[in-house]
């Protein structure tokens, strides 16, 4: 009997998170949808004006901003990344593992909040003395978000290239490859699926984060011309506009967030597509 | 002659320094995939470095006393109230989302038969969860907990908001936990007359502590280092919480609140340190714990 009972109960906690996703569905598109309809679905995604005091609500400067700064992220954090994480395989001595490890599960626990301190007090001054601008830019978030994803790059991208047998980098050793040459041209091409499922994660990561940006991106609502010019991307529009928004605003900015979220999904669904199709 | 050859039949992992370099004479686009190799690992561990030196050595001369007075006001920039808010909310969202998360591993692992559609539905939605980012827990939140139960900006509108983003975190961890337990264990348990629910508390969750634990930990430093989500549920009053229905602010948007509004900075890195000593300690012991793990 209480056997039975418990068993129901365990079962009741593991449908919690199904309970979790669809309240969060909910809640979002039935307070979002009506928003978007008032708009206008497509002035809402394909207005170029986002200007809630004229009540104009066009998101293409958001999309755009969060766009621009998730490649800049990605142009700087891919590499870097993945670089790292053949080191950590391929390249390093036991002892020297043992010390690089911990700093880089260290990075991934930092609070948003200190990197974006970090990223005004120094990326800031870094970016406004080497080039134009007051340093609130599209160049300072890519920077500061690239730093934040390499993490969550390294992690599956090491764990995919451990994984690729040994014998594809011996076998290419026997062929007369250098080390160097059997680890980018067997080891890697082999850690693929593994490594582009990384970087899936890393965009979802780069465009999901909002207060590290926030804090250096400039937040002006309108497409930047280039990349020393300030952005606003969907996250910052949401987390700045909410305090004092009211009215269609407000459900324009819940909007904002279902749009958001729909991206997210569909990175989600890429990630384990792609998770599965490395796995067979 | 000879010699030379002899150098060059020396097997590759038994190779110094010198005859590698020699080696990369002959392949200098080897030397430089190297090169870059080793330049971006020592970027990433350099800006981790310089990140922590750099909080640590501006924000320690102003930790001071004043910083953790009873109340706060905009002179001394308290974050005492700040950090009881946060031990409070980091607590009771814990009490929370470990029962919800060890249970759901436990059905994951123990009950539930291999296929099940059910499975698969919890399975992937725990994967969406762990996917969401924290500004949309921080509307759904908004939106559920303070407007539509009307709760209002309090502690426990944001407590639960943070118990459902580390619900993902503590299933996926507790679950390997258990996974790594060996059956050998459940079958002696089984084989002695223990019941299945007497073998999951006393043979399987202990054996499994260390990884569950684990995970406990770092639902902890994503709690405490969390702003996007908190910043319209439990809201940013900066005094301590009268009560779970009111609002208190947490650390982490205390500091936001301190380098936003400019006025502080020096405060805000005070706060910052004493954010980054938690990650740094919390870090500090889910790695002895894996330590212990890996030693087994």
């Amino acid at each position: 009997m209480k056997e039975k009972i418990m068993e129901k109960l365990f079962l009741a906690t593991a449908c919690m998170s199904i309970l979790a996703v669809a309240l969060i569905c909910f809640f979002l598109f039935a307070n979002g949808l009506p928003a978007i309809a008032k708009i206008g679905p497509l002035e809402f995604l394909f207005g170029f004006d986002w200007a809630p005091l004229n009540d104009k609500f066009g998101i293409v400067p958001m999309i755009v901003g969060s766009i621009y700064v998730t490649i800049g992220a990605i142009l700087i954090g891919v590499p870097i990344g993945v670089l790292t994480a053949i080191f950590l395989v391929w390249f390093c001595p036991k002892n020297v593992y043992k010390a690089v490890k911990p700093v880089i599960d260290l990075m991934a626990g930092v609070p948003s909040v200190v990197y974006g301190f970090f990223g005004m007090m120094v990326l800031i001054p870094m970016v406004r003395n080497m080039f134009t601008g007051n340093g609130y830019s599209v160049l300072t978030a890519s920077l500061l978000l690239g730093i934040m994803i390499l993490p969550t790059i390294i992690g599956p991208s090491e764990a995919s290239i451990r994984a690729v047998p040994e014998s594809y980098y011996q076998g290419s050793l026997a062929l007369g490859a250098s080390h160097e040459r059997s680890v980018f041209f067997a080891v890697l091409p082999a850690a693929k699926s593994g490594v582009m499922a990384a970087v899936v994660l890393g965009i979802g990561r780069a465009i999901g984060e909002t207060m590290a940006v926030v804090m250096v991106a400039g937040n002006q609502a309108r497409i930047p011309d280039s990349i020393f010019k300030g952005t606003a991307t969907l996250t910052t529009g949401i987390v700045l506009e909410m305090a004092e928004a009211v009215d269609l605003h407000r459900e324009a900015l819940i909007a904002l967030g279902v749009v958001l979220f729909v991206m997210i999904l569909l990175i989600n669904f890429v990630f384990a597509w792609m998770k599965n199709r490395g796995n067979s | 002659m000879e010699e030379k050859r002899e150098a060059e039949c020396v097997t590759k992992n038994r190779q110094n320094w010198k005859q590698k370099l020699k080696a990369y004479k002959r392949t200098p686009f080897s030397f430089v995939l190297m090169l870059t190799v080793l330049l971006s690992a020592a970027f990433t561990v350099f800006v981790v470095a310089y990140l922590v030196l750099y909080i640590l050595g501006s924000g320690l001369p102003y930790l001071s006393l004043d910083l953790f007075a009873w109340k706060y006001t905009s002179d001394n920039g308290s974050m005492l109230p700040a950090i009881i808010n946060t031990i409070l909310l980091t607590v009771i969202a814990l009490l929370l989302a470990i029962p919800m998360g060890v249970g759901a591993a436990i059905y994951l692992v123990e009950y539930a038969k291999k296929g099940n559609r059910l499975v698969n539905i919890i399975r992937i939605t725990a994967e969406t969860l762990s996917g969401i980012p924290s500004i949309v827990y921080g509307l759904f939140g908004m939106l559920f907990f303070v407007y539509a139960l009307n709760w209002g900006r309090s502690m426990i509108a944001g407590i639960f908001t943070v118990a459902i983003m580390v619900l993902p975190l503590i299933m996926r961890t507790s679950e390997e936990a258990l996974l790594s337990v060996p059956d050998s264990f459940r079958e002696g348990s089984f084989g002695l007359g223990a019941g299945k629910l007497r073998t999951i508390f006393v043979i399987v969750l202990p054996s499994a502590m260390p990884g569950i634990l684990s995970g406990i930990i770092l639902a902890i430093g994503r709690i405490v280092g969390e702003t996007a989500a908190l910043m319209y549920t439990s809201g940013t009053v900066s005094e301590v919480a009268k009560g779970l229905f009111s609002s208190g602010r947490t650390l982490a948007l205390h500091m936001y609140s301190l380098s936003r509004e400019g006025l502080h900075v020096n405060q805000a890195y005070a706060t910052a340190v004493v954010l980054l000593l938690v990650v740094l300690i919390i870090n500090g012991i889910s790695g002895v714990i894996a330590g212990k793990l890996t030693k087994k």
